[in-house]
């Protein structure tokens, strides 16, 4: 068997929802308890034995959050529904995470069998990092790139091993008050991935990051951190499931991508939250000259998702993109979009979002393009492209461009097409099952997007499709 | 073995459209109907294929032994029922060739897979004999599709499906004389003893392509006379106007007394 076989007979993140939605009852040794202040950080902070740098920082982001309005005015008056004194902000077995799956605790082990993560590993992954609510149970590379000086570890580990890359960067692309989720995460942060690629090393297989929520009313806050040095390659992929619940589960992170001079990186989100999660996370990589970065979003099903992954463009031709698809079933919003800040001549930057509405579904794109007046040889291409399946859904398109000056180039295409009842007649009248047919619609109008992801992430993203579309019909 | 379709009354928001359908299509017979506009015919031809608008009131439809009425539109269709639309709708993002892949799929027991060379020579032998250009097979279905091409896809698929039985509402419309010999070649190709047509047309001229057995009449929801091919021809002489005065029709549909054919 080729390895593309093998990859496209393997689910890779397993986000089937139904596999998903289990939960096992754990006794947590670490538990900070329902609400948030001043104590819930200082037990986060003794639980995993910070610096007191790291406290101090976390009490500013809480101050910042508890100060911060929620953007109920411009975002969804969902937000209001969240009641952030139920939520739990800590939980964890250990702060140690297995280096093999023999030294992870049983439930958690069996949880990640289930979700397929071992099997993965073994057959393509060059690093997997497995979290657990609070923090990593699993983590491990392979050994090759250990030697090769690549780091792939927790942000606890990352910062109390390797201080001074971590401090270098931590908080300086998205700073604690750049938005209140992004304070929220700032002061309550536990897990996420800490990366360094050296110089020159290329990653030929992906890293894995699996954030699995187990515990209801919970919130999970992981930060992410990953620096590419110069001319170095890597592409790093996260997968989240959690059981569905009746009460609310907050995901709020935070990912913060260095790309140094001549570095690409290539970020890959497909996730398929249950109905009941508030996916509330920031995302933003600072590119470098010559660098590349590019956010492939999928979000697929959460109560609310708010999410605008955004390349901060700093050095002169470097490269930025956000290729999103977004789809809302009944009761879901997903409020997604993309921010490019030009801050260098011949800086480019593409962004493709494509949203999918079904029922009373809803989805809006929110943009954001910066060109200031004085940079040359610019260019963005934005175009959003939004499918409404049947009359009740809505889309609202929010593009905001800036370009100053005439030296740089901006394009701009919005389109809404609709697929109607009479269109899923037509379809059923040729013998396809009603989900079957509103599944060739949607595959339909992302493939051409879905054709620039990597092979293995496409065959997942369309039989989550299949799956939503299954559950839409009911 | 037969599409039977017996005492079929059905509505559309409170309007009695259909009142009292009865007719039986068996495997190679071709039969034609006629009837002036908002006579009902599509009316038929959607409340056979389950379109969800349309209820029905009373009577029956049985497909080889088999009711249909309580059935989804995809299983009849599985079950051998192709209607070729009036007024095909645009399906984006779809291209025809991924389109009649997951329909034929979709045909297949459980666990069977099509073969993708298989279904690429017969979509291309069937493109070629409908004279469509193959690179079509990539476009999204219907999509800025002219009137015609619009006609020549639905033959197409149906060709591609090989249906029991074929409902052709108005497939003549809209094509010039070259796309009328095309279509009406597609439509013989599928005749046989296996399969059964019914053809809703308002014209003499692609009943001179395709001679149908029987000829019937509907006015306001009704088959009012039933014949041979030379019914049809009597029509185009002589028009509705005499059928109407004697079965009525402007209880059914306001625009139904305009509607001579030509
Ligand atoms: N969705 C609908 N809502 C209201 N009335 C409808 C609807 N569909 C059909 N009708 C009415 O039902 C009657 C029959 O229409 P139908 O389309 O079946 O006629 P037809 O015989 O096919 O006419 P034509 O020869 O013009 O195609 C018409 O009066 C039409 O206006
Ligand atoms: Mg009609």
């Amino acid at each position: 068997m080729t390895e593309q076989q093998a990859i496209a007979g393997t689910d890779l993140l397993q986000l089937d929802r139904g596999v998903g939605d289990f939960h096992y009852k754990m006794e947590y040794a670490y538990d900070a308890g329902a609400g948030l202040s001043e104590q819930t950080i200082d037990y986060i902070c003794e639980a995993k034995n910070d610096p007191e740098w790291l406290r101090d920082f976390r009490k500013r982001a809480l101050a910042t959050f508890l100060r911060e309005p929620l953007p109920t005015h411009w975002a969804s008056k969902q937000l209001a529904e969240l009641d952030f004194s139920q939520i739990r902000y800590y939980l964890a077995h250990g702060q140690k995470a297995g280096r093999t799956w023999e030294d992870v605790p049983e439930e958690m082990k069996r949880t990640f069998e289930r979700l397929g993560v071992p099997e993965q590993e073994r057959k393509f992954l060059a690093g997997v990092e497995a979290q657990f609510d609070s923090e990593a149970a699993y983590s491990n590379m392979k050994e090759a790139l250990r030697d090769q000086g690549v780091i792939f570890v927790g942000s606890t580990e990352g910062l109390h091993k390797h201080p001074e890359i971590f401090r270098k960067w931590f908080g300086k692309v998205i700073p604690t008050g750049d938005n209140k989720f992004a304070a929220l995460n700032s002061a309550v942060f536990s897990g996420g991935s800490f990366i360094y690629i050296p110089p020159g090393v290329k990653l030929s297989h992906p890293l894995q990051a699996y954030f699995r929520i187990n515990a209801e009313s919970f919130g999970q806050f992981e930060r992410t951190l990953i620096i590419a040095d110069e001319g170095s390659e890597v592409t790093y992929m996260e997968g989240c499931t959690a059981p569905r619940f009746d009460t609310a589960t907050l995901h709020s992170a935070v990912v913060e991508l260095v790309a140094l001079p001549g570095a690409k990186i290539q970020y890959i989100t497909v996730q398929n939250w249950s109905p009941n999660v508030f996916n509330l996370v920031t995302k933003r990589g600072m590119a470098m000259e010559n660098s590349e970065i590019r956010w492939i979003d999928c979000n697929i099903g959460s109560r609310l998702t708010m999410k605008y992954p955004a390349v901060i463009l700093r050095g002169r031709k470097a490269r930025g993109e956000v290729l999103s698809i977004a789809l809302a079933n009944n009761g879901q919003h997903q409020d997604t979009g993309a921010k490019m800040i030009h801050l260098a001549d011949e800086t480019t930057s593409n962004i493709i979002a494509k949203s999918i509405s079904i029922g009373e579904g809803r989805s809006s794109y929110r943009g954001l393009v910066k060109i200031p007046n004085h940079l040359k040889g610019c260019r963005n291409n934005t175009e959003c492209d939004a499918l409404l399946i049947n009359t009740s859904s809505r889309t609202d398109t929010y593009p905001a461009i800036t370009l100053r000056g005439n030296r740089s180039s901006v394009q701009h295409e919005a389109s809404v097409s609709k697929i109607s009842a009479e269109q899923i007649f037509y379809m059923q009248q040729r013998g396809l099952p009603e989900a079957e047919a509103m599944s060739l619609s949607v595959n339909g109008f992302v493939n051409d997007l879905v054709r620039e992801f990597p092979m293995e992430y496409s065959v997942e993203l369309k039989r989550l499709i299949d799956l939503e579309m299954e559950g839409s019909v009911g | 073995m037969s599409l039977q379709i017996c005492d079929l009354h059905a509505r559309i928001v409170e309007r009695a459209i259909l009142r009292g359908i009865s007719l039986e299509i068996r495997p190679g017979e071709t039969h034609a109907i006629m009837g002036p506009n908002g006579s009902g015919k599509s009316t038929l031809s959607k409340v056979l294929a389950g379109h969800p608008d349309y209820e029905v009131t009373q009577g029956s439809v049985v497909l080889d032994g088999v009711s249909l009425l309580e059935r989804e539109p995809d299983e009849r269709a599985r079950m051998g029922l192709f209607l070729a639309f009036q007024y095909p709708c645009e399906i984006p993002g779809v291209s025809i060739a991924n389109f009649l892949r997951a329909a034929t799929q979709a045909r297949l027991p459980e666990g069977e897979s099509l073969s993708v060379t298989d279904f690429y020579q017969k979509l291309y032998h069937e493109m070629d004999a409908l004279g469509m250009q193959r690179t079509f097979s990539s476009r999204p279905l219907n999509s800025g599709f002219s009137g015609g091409e619009k006609k020549r896809a639905e033959i197409l698929q149906m060709a591609m499906l090989q249906p029991r039985y074929a409902v052709l509402d108005e497939t003549d419309s809209g094509l010039d004389i070259d796309a009328l010999k095309v279509v009406a070649g597609g439509v013989n190709r599928l005749r046989g003893p296996e399969a059964g047509l019914l053809i809703i047309t308002h014209y003499q001229r692609l009943l001179d392509y395709i001679s149908p057995d029987f000829v019937h009449v509907m006015v306001a929801g009704r088959i009012v006379q039933s014949g041979g091919p030379e019914l049809a021809l009597e029509l185009e002489k002589r028009g509705y106007g005499f059928l109407e005065e004697r079965y009525g029709s402007s209880e059914v549909s306001p625009l139904a007394g305009a509607g001579t054919p030509g």
